[in-house]
């Protein structure tokens, strides 16, 4: 598989105080691909996907080594400003937390606080990303509603939106659909699909069948170490290592 | 009848009777409050200032404290909104979970909140010598916003911190600030918890009378700066319960049920105001 990579992770090592989440990560994600992240619960998968964003310094007793370079830039640099990293990324999380305001609000929160003021384009803004969410036919008549008072699965294509609108490189899914039902997932899944065309996408799951759904390639995690990646056929026809096997197999989960 | 049968109706029967206890009691204040005060209840009372002899039985009304109280309580609740919310802010927002200092301010705010309330007003006395202040009803405000900003800091606390982690989470990733955050989604979120925390606190400041005693004084004229002194309610509740007739006594529960009404007001119209917030509110 040829790809120009867009993240790229080098000997990257997380420690939650004593306790070491990541170690000594080092893979590149392929720009423009759906990369799914796999592996247990407590692997470490969610810690990867918030060290891009650098999410996780916010949490307690965090420590870093290592690099993660996003367009060739290392974004762990001291002297990188991290609003500017994490709005090339848009995320969504497990269950959809929808800002408390208006559906048109929610959208154009992340274009105002970047500068954009303009009414028409805000407008234009909130049109074209939530029919990029595929949402805009159920909601255009109430875009000054709570944005609460939608559907869970309204509510994730309204974050997706939501992300879409500060103009990202990369979409972030911390397994996005695992509050959702099973047709609000299937829209959700086709969302992503569509998007890799102009987004790298980057999605931790503990589906198998939703990673074979939807991976180009596939990064397996277990217990903070990297055991296997490469493109998706790759890892799902003919892993090369026995864990990897296993795991695909459903031995161990 | 089985044993746990019996000792879940005894619990449900002592649970009703305490929650029968502290409604009947705001009744029985009420129903006092108005009984006695009532018959005295005139227009004089809401709109005049105490004409001489008032404390002997004359004409006049307590519109000075009136006034007073409410200047006194509303600048005490601004300013100590205006310390509260980036205490509250700073706690929740900023200071990592597990942050010494954060456990260390909560235990100060908690034990700042017990300190009675004439200990407020001698600090707040000494603050005013200090500064070369008279009893005035700038002295009054710093002292009243003393005693209410532990109350509205650890009630607007108790709100802002059940605020999911996650939410603040999905505005930094759109590349938001902290402070972006903290007051376009934070405040926001818990906007109904907040103006209730500043209710509860201006309701403690309208109803305290140790804390204005030294530093606001009183006055039988109605405020025009913030260097003058200022009657308040409380006070000339004290002050009339405590005259040796009859009618001036009477007339100190009329000033109990304007000062209960004067309460009731506010709350009622800040809870309708508060339903118009909630309406965003993400659950």
């Amino acid at each position: 598989m040829e790809f120009k990579t867009h993240i790229s992770v080098k000997n990257l090592n997380v420690f939650y105080g004593n306790e070491q989440a990541l170690k000594n990560i080092t893979v590149d994600i392929p720009g423009k691909k759906i990369t799914v992240i796999i592996g247990p619960s407590g692997c470490g998968k969610t810690t990867l996907l918030k060290s891009f964003n650098r999410l996780i310094d916010s949490v307690d007793g965090v420590r870093v080594s290592g690099r993660v370079l996003v367009d060739g830039e290392d974004i762990f640099d001291p002297k990188v400003e991290v609003t500017q990293i994490r709005k090339k990324m848009g995320l969504l999380f497990q269950k959809p937390y929808p800002l408390p305001m208006s559906i048109y609000d929610n959208v154009t929160y992340g274009p105002k606080i970047h500068g954009m003021n303009n009414k028409k384009e805000l407008d234009k803004i909130v049109e074209h990303y939530l029919k990029q969410a595929s949402l805009w036919d159920e909601v255009k008549d109430k875009l000054h509603q709570p944005a609460s008072k939608l559907s869970l699965g309204q509510q994730q294509r309204l974050c997706l939106a939501r992300g879409l609108a500060v103009e990202p490189e990369i979409i972030l899914g911390d397994e996005p659909t695992s509050a959702l039902d099973p047709k609000s997932s299937q829209r959700i899944e086709q969302r992503f699909l569509e998007l890799k065309k102009e987004y790298t996408i980057v999605i931790v799951t503990h589906i198998l069948r939703q990673a074979r759904r939807l991976a180009d390639y596939v990064v397996f995690l277990y217990l903070g170490e990297l055991i296997e990646h490469g493109p998706a056929e790759d890892i799902f026809e003919n892993p090369k290592r026995e864990m990897t096997k296993e795991y695909i197999k459903g031995i161990i989960s | 009848m089985d044993k746990r049968k019996i000792e879940e109706n005894i619990f449900k029967g002592l649970m009703l009777i305490s929650t029968l206890t502290i409604i009947s009691s705001l009744v029985f204040i009420l129903i006092t409050v108005i009984v006695k005060g009532l018959p005295a209840m005139n227009g004089a009372m809401i709109t005049q200032t105490p004409k001489g002899g008032y404390y002997l039985g004359k004409e006049g009304g307590i519109l000075n404290a009136i006034v007073g109280s409410l200047y006194l309580a509303g600048g005490a609740t601004f300013l100590a909104v205006l310390i509260s919310l980036p205490i509250v802010l700073y706690l929740n927002v900023y200071a990592k979970r597990g942050s010494r200092l954060a456990a260390f301010t909560r235990f100060s705010l908690d034990v700042l909140w017990g300190v009675p309330s004439i200990v407020y007003g001698a600090f707040g006395f000494t603050i005013m010598l200090f500064l070369g202040l008279r009893a005035s009803l700038l002295g009054g405000i710093i002292a009243v916003s003393l005693l209410i900003l532990p109350i509205m800091s650890r009630a607007m606390d108790e709100v802002i911190r059940m605020v999911p982690e996650e939410l603040l989470e999905a505005s930094y990733a759109l590349g938001t600030t902290r402070f972006e955050t903290a007051l376009k989604v934070v405040v926001r979120q818990t906007l109904p918890g907040i103006l209730t925390a500043v209710l509860i606190a201006f309701g403690r400041g309208i109803g305290d009378a140790a804390s204005v005693i030294l530093t606001a004084g009183f006055t039988d004229n109605i405020p025009y700066s913030l260097f003058r002194p200022a009657a308040t309610l409380p006070l000339s509740i004290f002050f009339q319960l405590g005259t040796p007739f009859p009618e001036v006594r009477q007339r100190a529960y009329a000033s109990a049920l304007i000062l209960t009404a004067v309460i009731l007001i506010i709350s009622i119209a800040s809870r309708i105001l508060i339903i118009k917030f909630t309406k965003h509110i993400v659950k």
